[in-house]
């Protein structure tokens, strides 16, 4: 079904950490439609994807194309008409079984979700504070720890959100993800309101994270060059029914930096991803012209 | 050094007008009224009491006609007031804030309680007065009875609204890290909800001296409102002002202090309204 | 700084599968329950006062209130003069108010010197509730009615002219400063900025004004008439006659419900980009 991505057969740069033994996703041809009553809106439509433990994909699409039902649905916090879903080769979500988050599939949200509340470290140790396995000294200590890892953050431990900077609280919010060790990492267009300076910084932030955990990263965005950047392997979507349209292999050497962005290899592969998306689109829009017509 | 200076005089001057400004509106009120009251030809305006007898009945401790800081029927009236209003306040508190929180949180309460609430909300709490009378032992409770439903509404109102404004994203983060059912009722429903809260039970504080004003001149006989319907009966006009000042005192006193208190709870809030300019 | 691109797509973000899902949810799921909590209501109100319980003794159930009201007021014109009555009172108070009110509180807003010498005496008013303000109208006013309509203002005029002036100071001033780079005359920019942002404000205060001024009247009515539907409420009370005072209460609460409609029709047609959907 998907085209095999290259880059796991490419040998691991020495920074890269090793691929971990969790972390496996696979969605087998999962539709999704809401108001079964009335309008009918197919959100996705046999939808299908794998994804190797460790891998970063980057799922593209415009507004409305299922990218986010998709991820929603991968979180726990809703339900699918067909299809199912395994994470390990474990059933996550089939017909009929209920939505279950849980803290081995963190999500980054679109606009932040940080509790505005609660201060930087009770926003990071909440997690581990709801598994209950540390004491709250415990919990802080870890919390501590992680945010002082992550660029020295500890000074900001007493913090609360509304403080900080958007790109800082994107931070907090990928740390308090991160602390729980989730086997994947759902980021949800979390870079999106952000100027070019501080996308910019982000995506280094996250790139070498990356590169120090190799969790299994699912990014959804609509800005084909971020995911180019970011991923090793961008899925295409396109718009209702939710299917996938195009694979791509994104063959880039890591670790990378923004220079690789002037590369005649990006550039290469951009034009590549460009002249695709742009067929799919043109095909699309003349399917679309039919239908009208 | 001129240019630093400059803007800091201008604002220094700005301090300077604001002041002269403020006083002379407040003195220019009073004088106005005074001379309306006690030059202008006008029989509408001589009826009216005149700001001097006000302040000296007012302050004197030999008061013509009984009220006044001195004496200890004020405070009597002003203890009552107080009293029914906070009752009626902390009743409508510790029951609208949960069935606001719940009908927020909960679709099915939700779906049970606003049709009923609804049913209920357009009759003015006022209108409820006469059968407040009819139903509760003694007019006491009544006034309370009817203080406490405008309060009550506000409240309930303001947290389902509070609840509601919560954004979806926080209960699912809440969800990705195992939350249960009563964590995301303490860890997010309640905290998200409280700035709205507090502006409910700021409203609700307000309302309630409103209603307890009116209620008080229908049926009580005590109380600042009772005071000031009294004291128009046997025509003791400066009464009416102090009854009507201190109302507006004690009134503004207490939404003042739940003010206070939310500011005091919530310093995530305050921070991010201070952020914001 | 957020490029303008991500604005824009913000806007189309909202996937219509959302906005579908919301208006089932509304649809099959929130009748019925409202529905039994009514009937609950009245089953329960009914069986209170055949059982004679406490509270409920002197109070009429359900049917009987029907049964007067067909028998004794649906065909009296003297009820339907009560309707017009209040109806003509509250209209007055808030035509006043927003006649008043809005400009007051665009100048307050706009003018610091006007800010300055008038803002802290009418700060100083506001606090004190509507109906303290009672005796001192009857004592100026000449007729009743027109006390009446003064003190239904005063509820009404407070809340609108906060609105106003908050809204006022909530305009971005980088838009008054576009237009003036742009080189409109002042009129034109109160038109064309302030006016169309003040508009929300406005709305919210004819909601919140509308609630006031029923309330106001009915206790204004109460405390101080002959006429309209406080007083047939209150005459159901001295009267003894109980039934009377749930048809009043019930026709107060309709009355408002219906102001409260027209209201709406009213905001729906100042801003229609807030309801088009």
């Amino acid at each position: 079904m998907t085209k095999a991505s290259t880059a796991s057969d490419r040998t691991p740069s020495p920074t890269l950490a090793d691929r971990p033994a969790t972390g496996k996703v696979s969605v087998r041809n999962v539709t999704k439609v809401y108001d079964p009553e009335g309008a009918h809106v197919v959100a996705l439509d046999g939808f299908s994807m794998e994804m190797e433990a460790g891998d970063f994909v980057a799922i593209v699409g415009p507004s409305g194309c299922g990218k986010s039902t998709l991820m929603n649905i991968l979180a726990g916090f809703d339900t699918l008409s067909t299809g199912e879903v395994y994470l390990d080769d474990q059933l996550l979500a089939g017909p009929g079984t209920k939505p279950l988050p849980g803290s081995d599939r963190v999500v980054v949200f679109q606009q932040g979700a940080l509790f505005p509340w609660m201060t930087v470290l009770q926003n990071v140790t909440y997690g581990l504070m709801k598994k209950g396995e540390l004491t709250r000294e415990e919990a802080d200590a870890k919390g501590l720890e992680f945010l002082e890892r992550s660029g020295n953050l500890a000074k900001i431990a007493s913090s609360y959100p509304t403080q900080l900077s958007s790109g800082m609280q994107r931070r907090v919010e990928i740390i308090r993800a991160l602390i729980n060790d989730p086997k994947i990492l759902l980021l949800d267009e979390p870079f999106r309101a952000m100027d070019t300076v501080n996308k910019n910084r982000m995506h280094q932030h996250l790139l070498r994270i990356y590169q120090a955990t190799r969790k299994t990263i699912m990014f959804i965005t609509h800005d084909l060059e971020e995911a180019l950047f970011l991923a090793d392997r961008v899925i295409v979507m396109t718009t209702r029914p939710g299917t996938m349209k195009l694979d791509i292999a994104v063959d880039l050497p890591r670790p990378r930096h923004h220079a690789l962005m002037a590369s005649d290899a990006y550039l290469a592969m951009k034009q590549q991803a460009v002249l695709a998306v742009r067929e799919e689109a043109k095909r699309a829009f003349d399917r679309g012209e039919r239908e009208m017509a | 050094m001129n240019v630093t200076s400059l803007p800091a005089r201008r604002a220094s001057n700005r301090a300077v007008e604001r002041y002269l400004l403020t006083a002379t509106g407040l003195v220019g009120f009073v004088v106005l009224w005074y001379a309306s009251v006690k030059w202008l030809p006008i029989d509408a305006f001589n009826r009216l009491p005149d700001p001097l007898s006000v302040v000296v009945e007012w302050t004197s401790p030999d008061p013509d006609y009984g009220i006044s800081i001195f004496t200890a029927d004020y405070y009597t009236h002003i203890f009552y007031s107080t009293y029914r209003a906070l009752a009626a306040f902390f009743l409508a508190v510790i029951l609208g804030v949960p069935l606001g929180i719940m009908m927020g949180w909960k679709k099915s309460v939700r779906s049970y309680a606003s049709s009923l609430l609804g049913l209920l909300r357009p009759v003015p709490p006022l209108a409820w007065v006469p059968i407040a009378i009819l139903m509760f032992p003694g007019v006491e409770l009544a006034v309370i009875f009817v203080t406490f439903l405008v309060a009550f509404f506000a409240t309930t109102m303001n947290t389902l609204v509070g609840v509601k404004a919560i954004p979806e994203d926080y209960f699912r983060a809440a969800s990705c890290f195992g939350a249960s059912d009563r964590d995301v009722l303490w860890d997010i429903v309640i905290p998200g909800a409280m700035p709205s809260i507090f502006t409910g039970l700021q409203i609700a504080m307000g309302a309630a001296w409103f209603s307890l004003a009116a209620g008080e001149m229908i049926a009580a006989q005590y109380g600042l409102g009772f005071i000031i319907w009294e004291a128009y009966n046997l025509i003791q006009y400066p009464t009416i002002v102090i009854g009507m000042a201190t109302l507006g005192l004690v009134g503004y006193v207490s939404s003042s202090i739940v003010r206070w208190f939310g500011k005091r709870l919530m310093v995530w809030h305050e921070q991010k309204l201070g952020m914001a300019g | 700084m957020s490029d303008p691109m991500s604005t824009t797509v913000n806007d189309t973000a909202n996937p219509p599968v959302k906005r579908l899902r919301k208006s089932r949810w509304t649809i099959s799921s929130w009748n019925w329950r409202g529905f039994v909590s009514i009937v609950i209501f009245f089953l329960a109100w009914q069986g209170a006062v055949s059982f004679g319980l406490p509270g409920f003794t002197k109070i009429p159930g359900p049917s009987e209130v029907v049964q007067t009201f067909v028998r004794d007021y649906l065909f009296s014109p003297h009820y339907w003069h009560s309707w017009l009555v209040s109806f003509e009172r509250v209209f007055w108070g808030f035509a006043l108010a927003q006649i008043i009110g809005i400009p007051f509180g665009l100048f307050l807003g706009t003018s610091r010197v006007f800010n300055n010498l008038v803002f802290p005496v009418f700060e100083m008013m506001r606090p004190i509730p509507p109906l303290a303000w009672v005796p001192l109208s009857i004592l100026f006013w000449p007729t009743n009615e027109s006390s009446i309509i003064f003190i239904t203002f005063i509820g009404a005029f407070f809340i609108i002219t906060i609105n106003i002036y908050d809204g006022v100071r909530s305009i971005k001033q980088e838009h008054i400063w576009l237009a003036r780079s742009l080189g409109a005359s002042r009129s034109r920019i109160f038109l064309r900025i302030m006016l169309p942002a003040v508009l929300p404000a406005i709305a919210v205060g004819m909601t919140l004004g509308i609630a006031v001024t029923w309330n106001v009247v009915i206790a204004a009515e109460m405390i101080a008439s002959d006429s309209g539907l406080g007083r047939l409420t209150w005459e159901g009370y001295v009267s003894s006659t109980p039934p009377v005072v749930i048809v009043g209460m019930i026709s107060i609460g309709l009355a408002g419900f219906l102001s409260t409609i027209v209201v709406d029709m009213i905001e729906r047609r100042m801003m229609p980009w807030k309801y088009k959907r």
